[in-house]
């Protein structure tokens, strides 16, 4: 029987606000326990929230990034339910009038193909402190630095069919909020969190089966495995003729398992109404054009901007146009280089295998965008030899330094200057002739279509000789010359 | 409409009201009757009036993005019944 796999992502992303979003606590990562958690992220009686603009600025720019239709009158509310890291017992949330609504994004496949996925709403909500349950004497301690930290949810359509599909969309968010610079999206610091739902039916079907969420998967790589492992879960259980059970999972990574997550909740019944301490958001147009106007270039623009600037191919231009970091490196290699080409080739080719291999961040390569482009340079004006660009590159990330200058200095100390000084040259072609009488005699008896590929038997003994620095260019002409 | 015990039952678990078994009878009929007059207001007819999320006509006013409170975890925390290393300490939870 075959089966298609439907999936809807709920991704969590903090706001990069500087306060909270009803109080004026910071938001700052890292602080020592309860010390940026003041009355109002408590729930101390008597105090009242107050909106925090910029929330709702990124929000903002964030549906208006996806093309979506933006609530110019949203409403929050309460999601009841009780939990030590929730003092209230509540969580100020939206529901029906969301900031954002109906958008959708593109994202860029393997096979090379686009795809299009909805997104049902985006809406602004509060994130709840954090519960430690190492042993404290049988207690459980309760950090609320957290609580009250902006998060803006967002909710797909249930338009995505695989686990490629799944992480595809989650780094396009990812990317998107982090050139929108709301968000600095890390997922280990729990900035960017992703709720994964996940049900089968049967090829051709139209009704959805029965969903399963998986809570919390906190890295692009676990997204991947859960679904897989998941997917597999309902598969066998549905092939023996079972049913799946409508529930919450875990993802446990040390055993590649999803579990159900132990609940003493009765059903989940969150009890919404509209939150009465703060009144509905307005918005206008010119809000909406203010915001629209301070956007910076999306990295679909980007994308097209560099088809276009550069005459890059769609899928390198893609490549590059993902990350604003990544855009921003090419950018700076083709202006101080030239060559968009070779600046295309070289950071989608060289150095993303190197950053992927040491799994580093492009902000973090030890080889900068100024030395690429003067290494680029370098084989331009045949200084280099492809070969011993190369082996530069490796050099110069070895060497870790930032200075562009290292670039000539690691030349000259490795002696990786190309020989283009003719008389150089010409004295290496005179040896290995003079050196190999037997297939000089050959080639020069060869009818000359047969010679050509007779040629590079000498190329390679004088390449060889030169220790891979001769001018293959000047090799062979001189060759040809001489023979 | 009307509710019975299995509701009342349900809503007090979610509340995490603990509710005497004798009590409940009377809380059936008490609520029913607030029902009831819920469905008396629901027989309006609504059709073209906007849902309104709050009585007053007024907006949300917003606050400047800046941070003004500063720690006063030693007075939030004069009053918690337990606290260890910065942390309020409750009984153990586990989901």
């Amino acid at each position: 029987m075959s089966w298609e796999t439907v999936i809807g992502l709920e991704v969590h992303v903090q706001l990069a606000t500087q306060s909270k979003i009803f109080s004026g606590a910071s938001t700052q990562f890292g602080a020592e326990p309860n010390t940026q958690a003041c009355a109002i992220d408590l729930a101390m009686p008597g105090t009242l929230p107050v909106f925090n603009e910029a929330a709702l600025r990124m929000a903002v720019m964030f549906g208006l990034a996806v093309d979506a239709e933006i609530g110019m009158e949203s409403v929050f509310d309460r999601k009841n339910y009780f939990y030590p890291d929730l003092p209230k017992g509540y969580q100020i949330s939206q529901m029906d009038y969301p900031i954002v609504g109906r958008g959708s994004v593109e994202i860029a496949l393997a096979d090379r193909t686009t795809k299009t996925i909805g997104i049902t709403r985006a809406h602004l909500e509060e994130d709840a402190g954090k519960s430690l349950h190492e042993d404290f004497h049988g207690f459980s301690g309760i950090d609320l630095n957290r609580a009250g930290t902006p998060l803006l949810e967002i909710v797909s359509e249930p338009e995505i069919r695989s686990a490629e599909e799944a992480v595809a969309y989650l780094k396009y968010l990812h990317a998107l909020v982090r050139y929108l610079d709301i968000s600095d999206g890390d997922m280990s610091q729990g900035s960017m969190r992703c709720d994964v739902n996940i049900s089968l039916r049967q090829t051709g079907a139209s009704e959805f089966g029965t969903r399963t969420e998986i809570k919390n998967v906190n890295s692009f790589r676990f997204v991947e495995k859960a679904i897989e492992v998941e997917v597999e879960r309902q598969r066998d259980i549905l092939e023996d003729g079972g049913i799946i059970v409508q529930e919450t999972r875990l993802y446990d990574a040390d055993k590649n398992e999803t579990r159900p997550m132990r609940s003493k909740e009765v059903a989940n019944d969150y009890r919404y109404f509209p939150e009465p301490d703060l009144l509905p958001i307005r918005i206008d147009e010119a809000y909406l054009t203010a915001i629209r106007d301070q956007l910076p270039e999306l990295p679909k623009e980007k994308l097209q901007r560099f088809i276009e600037q550069y005459a890059l191919g769609d899928y390198d231009a893609r490549l590059l146009a993902a990350e604003r970091e990544t855009a921003a490196y090419f950018e700076q290699v083709v202006a101080d280089c030239g060559d968009a080409k070779a600046s295309a080739n070289w950071v989608i080719g060289e150095l993303s295998a190197r950053l992927n291999r040491e799994d580093l961040e492009i902000a973090n390569s030890r080889v900068s965008a100024a030395q690429l482009a003067r290494l680029l340079q370098r084989l331009a004006d045949q200084t280099l030899s492809s070969k011993t660009a190369k082996t530069l590159f490796d050099v110069l990330w070895e060497n870790g330094g930032q200075d562009v200058e290292l670039v000539d200095q690691l030349i000259d100390e490795h002696g990786f200057k190309q020989v283009s000084d003719s008389g150089a040259i010409e004295a290496m072609v005179d040896t290995v002739i003079a050196d190999n009488p037997q297939q000089v005699e050959n080639y020069r008896s060869a009818p000359p279509e047969k010679r050509k590929k007779m040629l590079g038997f000498f190329v390679g003994q004088v390449m060889k000789a030169s220790q891979g620095k001769a001018n293959p260019g000047q090799v062979n002409q001189l060759l040809n010359e001489k023979l | 409409m009307s509710v019975d015990r299995s509701d009342i039952e349900q809503v007090a678990e979610l509340a995490r009201l603990r509710i005497e078994d004798n009590s409940v009878d009377e809380l059936v009929s008490k609520i029913t009757s607030i029902l009831g007059m819920i469905d008396q207001m629901q027989a309006t007819n609504t059709d073209d009036i906007e849902p309104l999320a709050n009585p007053l006509e007024a907006s949300q006013r917003l606050r400047a993005d800046v941070v003004s409170e500063a720690d006063q975890r030693e007075a939030l925390q004069a009053n918690a019944p337990a606290t260890e290393a910065g942390l309020f300490l409750v009984p153990k939870v586990i989901d």
